[in-house]
């Protein structure tokens, strides 16, 4: 990657840093499960991003393509597992916020 | 140009998701977040990931958070009034990092003008997913076929004494 093509692709970085900070954020500070499960949707979206941009940039955009395929099919698979874990405890303790899961008794 | 405002428009659907009271129109803003990155991915010259990005995490996913939202209950209004002080609280540093930040990143490296390389003679991305990520495909199967399982045992009942 030479550095007119760093120059052009900026602003996608720019982006790319930004939307990773919101879901880092969102993760760390949230404590509804639904909202860290969205956080963690956000941070897959600055990866998919940084993945295709990298590729873009390196001439190789079918292989990024295939690589975010499988990041997308991974993606939903674990969230629909999360959602299934998440509705499990809210059945449970009637709550979705992180403080009151300190029981794991079972 | 579109290719600007769309990612200006997905870095703040992006951070509406986060900021917002109401799950529901979070999740809403979470596939407004899909759907402005489907537009980039377009731009890039990714059209395959991009109808999947717009099929699967805008429509699928979606519809997943909803569906969830819909099965859990809603708080009450003081539960709603304490909630809204304890998240305020903590969130209110978010839209300032992210301006911060953004500043500080686009005067680090000012490109005065934007534009996007000739396009150049690729491989077709079938060709790429079906002879050299066929690894990735097995993959694939294994984890539907594990995610299958998990929901099927996360949901089903309790048998009958």
């Amino acid at each position: 990657m030479n550095t007119l093509a760093l120059t052009m692709i900026w602003p996608f970085f720019i982006c790319i840093i930004l939307v990773a900070i919101i879901g880092l954020y969102c993760l760390l500070f949230t404590f509804n499960l639904i909202r860290a499960l969205i956080g963690f949707e956000i941070l897959m979206k600055a990866v998919t991003l940084l993945i295709i941009v990298a590729g873009y940039a390196s001439g190789q955009s079918a292989l990024a393509q295939s690589l975010v395929i499988t990041l997308i099919v991974i993606e939903v698979v674990l969230v629909t597992v999360a959602m299934g874990i998440v509705l499990g405890l809210h059945k449970h303790y009637k709550s979705l916020d992180v403080r009151n899961l300190r029981n794991l008794k079972g | 140009m579109l290719i600007i405002i769309s990612l200006i428009a997905f870095v703040l659907a992006a951070l509406w998701a986060v900021m917002t009271r109401s799950l529901l129109r979070s999740a809403i803003a979470l596939a407004l977040t899909s759907a402005m990155l489907t537009i980039v991915m377009f731009r890039l010259r990714a059209a395959m990931a991009a109808a999947f990005e717009l099929s699967v995490c805008a429509g699928l996913i979606s519809v997943v958070f909803i569906s969830a939202l819909s099965l859990t209950h809603p708080l009450t209004w003081n539960e709603i009034r304490q909630h809204m002080k304890d998240r305020l609280s903590r969130f209110w540093y978010l839209p300032v990092i992210v301006v911060v930040v953004g500043f500080a990143l686009f005067f680090l490296k000012v490109t005065p003008e934007f534009k996007l390389p000739p396009a150049e003679i690729e491989k077709d991305v079938r060709e790429v997913l079906w002879n050299l990520r066929q690894l990735d495909l097995i993959g694939q199967v294994a984890v539907l076929l594990a995610g299958g399982l998990g929901v099927v045992i996360l949901f089903r009942d309790k048998e009958k004494k």
